[in-house]
């Protein structure tokens, strides 16, 4: 009896169009080197393999809860001063613990009055509640806001050193939060060639500031020096412009600046987009910290009419004119697209870092180092599939073509499914394909040592075929799904290497199934239909 | 060609061998550990992915000189450095060396080592070289990953240990991870011993013979249910006598060509792999050994020990199981 193989021979066909077309995309050519090309647009290789840095960043977020409650203390003795209660301090009495502040000394007469403005003004985020005395109160930031603000503390600190990356030019860089510690950023940078460039991600944070102008905008730095008579005073400095004007047309221009900057990175709370009611212009709006507040409006109320430059990065990004003193909220305005003024209010948040960072683990590998590994990695696997796929000619003849065929097939399969998917490859991972290598061979060698026992036995061709898979396949299935257990396992807990190994591997085996029982099946099915009477499978 | 055909080898008389075998490896790693533990306070060397330190690996123009360097460290005051050459396959010529930093115990100087002995290096050794690589770990990252890997160690145990009591039964499962536990005893032992550093990969490299042990733990079991259902009659003995037999074709094949496999890893593979492909050229060897030296046998004893209290020695047969 033959069987109509050709719908499975069809599937076959199909898994193996789309792996391929998994592994290459749409190649520009058929070149060794576009292929090339085309693979590695679309399997990633890790930064072991392809070089670049790699980053585990603490974000200090006691800082930014210190600095929200020292915001609280100073809005809490002017809220209490507005509402006439008298008290004798405000103060935070635990420098390690920031989140507690006391206040002390308040009449007896005001103590209920004090109780309901507390509670009104400051329940939504504070614990509000009687202190060691009758004329004092405590107040305790609520778990839930204090994880709040620590959760937004990492959501800043990464979108600033997103910025500070793309300033890089660093393709493909992966920022987020690290799962292994509380507030960790994780930080890759592939292919980045000197270690030294890694230094300015998290060195330097007070990158945004806001200086006086002492004059500008000159057309390049001869100009400008000839303004200042020659040489440029010590306390001043020079900086170019670069930006879109109205009209739309890029200038380059020179400005001459206070060395002193009046608000500094640290100093914006908060900034957003929106748009102005008189004059329909998009502007954004920020808010500083008390302490530059004060200072802000010191400086801004004695200099109305002259200009102000925000400088990033070294460089002027826009020039303002002081309209009217301002304290810790103001705006920036100007003919701003909605983008712009999206982007220049993510830079006024992000320009400072919310609070500082510290170097918890640092890699780096040279580009070189990486393709050596490249280079070691793929002859050891080639050099091992080779001498499997030569024994198992030697060993099982004519079967041994199928199990050749199911290994290419499984490492098609599994190359195909990184590419589909932009999984990562690392070292640790092209090991994990080596080991699929094994189990690949394993399960054929499992059939084809069963259906040897069947023949033995005295069955006939098909008989014994198909006895072999039946009992073989239980055998593949409780190894394959005890060995993706725990390849799974290593996936949700490891990271790094141990996650790139896992991955090849709980694809690999998947692949193996397919590949080591269906595909070699066919195979076999194929070949039983060509059989002739009395003749014998090549086992 | 075929070989190990009609195979007929009595392995269970054998088990007082195989336990004196086990013992004497794993209390030689023990023992080695137990040293360690005295000298370090930590039973095997750790990777600077767990102790926490600094290393730069660097490659020099023309070929270093260990002397000059370790002069270059003392000049710029770089203290407790270790320098080692690294020798890469294809480039003998050790261009490349290794400088190494202690653990440190506050994070803010985190990054100070590297820059020291970069410093150092520039300032005063007269030759050209370009950073390689270049690992900075701190004590907490260190410790979050140590506990991360006995963790997933752990889970990987528990999670085959549940799927073998749920296919099996429960006493297969034990005997299974048992065995694994041999396994990963001895490998660790034999990283003791040899005085090598235990590192993120080599832990990957450990889970991964975890499987493989499970794995031809399983081949072999998988036949003694079969067996066991088909042939009442036959003693328990004598049917893992005759599955292991069975398998043994397979048993050899497998870990042969994987040991093939394995070992043009550990030669082709370079440096950086070099621990990982020593761990699973060891645990190979040890995991095979170990299906049929430790798992079975355990079988038969717990069979053995069930009918001395007395108690109904049908176990295990193999649960009702449709092919």
């Amino acid at each position: 009896m033959k069987k109509n193989l050709n719908s499975k021979i069809a599937l076959i066909v199909a898994v193996l169009a789309i792996c391929v077309y998994g592994i290459f995309g749409v190649p520009s050519g058929l070149t060794g080197k576009d292929l090339g090309e085309a693979m590695t647009k679309r399997i990633h290789l890790g930064l072991d393999l392809r070089g670049g840095a790699h980053l585990i960043l603490q974000v200090k977020v006691l800082e930014a809860v210190n600095a929200e409650t020292d915001n609280t203390v100073a809005l809490l003795r002017e809220n209490l001063k507005t509402a006439n209660l008298s008290f004798s301090q405000v103060y935070k009495p635990d420098p390690a613990k920031p989140t507690l502040i006391k206040i002390e000394g308040t009449a007896p007469a005001n103590v209920s009055d004090a109780r309901s403005l507390l509670e009104s003004k400051y329940g939504n985020e504070y614990d509000v509640a009687s202190g060691d005395t009758d004329s004092s109160f405590t107040l305790v930031m609520k778990p839930m806001i204090e994880t709040a603000l620590e959760k937004k503390t990492d959501q800043q600190a990464i979108e600033a050193i997103r910025d500070r990356v793309d300033a890089l030019g660093v393709s493909e860089p992966q920022i987020q939060e690290y799962g292994l510690g509380d507030n960790q950023i994780l930080v890759d940078l592939p292919g980045v060639e000197n270690e030294s460039q890694i230094e300015s991600i998290i060195q330097g944070t007070n990158r945004l500031e806001i200086h006086a102008v002492v004059g500008g905008p000159y057309k390049d730095e001869q100009e400008a020096l000839a303004s200042v008579g020659g040489s440029v005073p010590a306390d001043q400095e020079l900086k170019s412009f670069s930006g879109v004007v109205e009209g739309g047309s890029s200038v380059e221009s020179v400005y001459v600046l206070q060395r002193a900057s009046v608000v500094a990175g640290n100093d914006f709370r908060s900034a957003d987009p929106s748009v102005n009611s008189n004059t329909g212009q998009r502007e954004v709006q920020f808010t500083l910290t008390n302490e530059a507040g004060d200072k802000f409006y010191d400086y801004t109320s004695k200099n109305v009419g002259r200009s102000m430059a925000v400088v990033m990065n070294d460089r002027v990004r826009e020039v303002a004119t002081i309209q009217s003193a301002i304290r810790d909220r103001g705006e920036i305005t100007g003919s701003f697209s909605a983008d712009e003024v999206a982007a220049l209010s993510k830079l006024l948040r992000t320009g400072a870092l919310p609070a500082s960072l510290q170097q918890m683990e640092k890699r780096f590998v040279g580009a070189s180092l990486g393709a050596d590994s490249i280079r070691q990695g793929v002859t050891a696997a080639i050099v091992g599939v080779m001498v499997v796929m030569v024994f198992m000619l030697i060993y099982y003849r004519g079967s041994g073509i199928n199990a050749d065929v199911a290994l290419i097939l499984n490492l098609v399969i599994l190359l195909g499914f990184m590419g589909a998917f932009s999984a990562t490859l690392t070292l640790p991972g092209i090991a994990g394909v080596i080991l699929t290598i094994g189990m690949g061979v394993d399960s054929n060698v499992l059939i084809f040592e069963r259906i040897r026992e069947e023949v033995r036995a005295g069955k006939a061709p098909s008989a014994a075929v198909d006895q072999g898979f039946a009992h073989a396949w239980v055998t593949i299935v409780d190894t394959h799904v005890t060995t993706i257990v725990s390849a799974a396992i290593l996936f949700l807990f490891g990271t790094g290497p141990v996650k790139g190994f896992a991955t090849t591997l709980t694809v690999g085996l998947l692949a193996n199934l397919f590949t080591a029982v269906f595909v070699s099946r066919v195979i076999f099915d194929a070949h039983l239909n060509k059989l002739g009477q009395g003749q014998k499978v090549s086992i | 060609m075929e070989f190990f055909r009609g195979v007929n080898v009595d392995w269970l008389r054998l088990k007082w061998y195989f336990l004196a075998f086990s013992l004497i490896f794993s209390v030689a790693g023990i023992i080695s550990m137990g040293m360690h533990w005295q000298r370090i306070g930590s039973p095997v060397l750790l990777g600077v992915d767990f102790k926490g330190g600094t290393q730069v690996q660097a490659q020099f123009t023309r070929t270093p000189n260990i002397n000059s360097i370790r002069r270059a460290m003392d000049a710029a005051g770089v203290k407790d450095a270790t320098i080692q050459t690294i020798k890469a396959v294809d480039d003998p010529s050790g261009n490349e060396v290794l400088i190494s930093l202690p653990e440190q115990h506050d994070e803010s100087s985190l990054d100070q080592g590297r820059k020291q002995i970069i410093d150092a290096l520039q300032a005063n050794y007269a030759n050209p070289f370009i950073v390689q690589n270049v690992q900075v770990v701190g004590p907490t990252v260190g410790k979050q990953l140590e506990k991360q890997a006995l963790l997933a160690t752990l889970y990987s145990m528990l999670g085959m240990l549940v799927y073998l009591w749920f296919r099996f039964q429960l006493i297969y499962g034990v005997a299974a991870v048992v065995a694994c536990f041999h396994d990963t005893l001895i490998t660790v032992g034999a990283f003791a011993l040899t005085n090598q550093e235990i590192s993120l990969t080599v832990i990957a490299a450990i889970l991964t013979l975890v499987g493989y042990s499970m794995n031809d733990t399983i081949v072999v079991f998988d036949r003694i249910r079969e067996n066991l259902r088909l042939s009442r009659r036959e003693s328990l003995p004598d049917v893992v006598n005759r599955s292991i037999n069975q398998t043994l074709s397979r048993t050899v094949l497998t870990s042969g060509l994987t040991f093939l496999t394995v070992l043009s890893l550990y030669i082709f593979g370079g440096q950086v792999l070099r621990g990982f492909s020593f761990a699973l050229v060891v645990g190979i060897l040890i995991g095979t050994y170990s299906s049929i030296a430790v798992a079975a046998p355990m079988l038969v004893a717990w069979q053995e020990w069930r009918a001395r209290q007395g108690k109904e020695a049908a176990l295990p047969a193999a649960k009702r199981f449709k092919v």
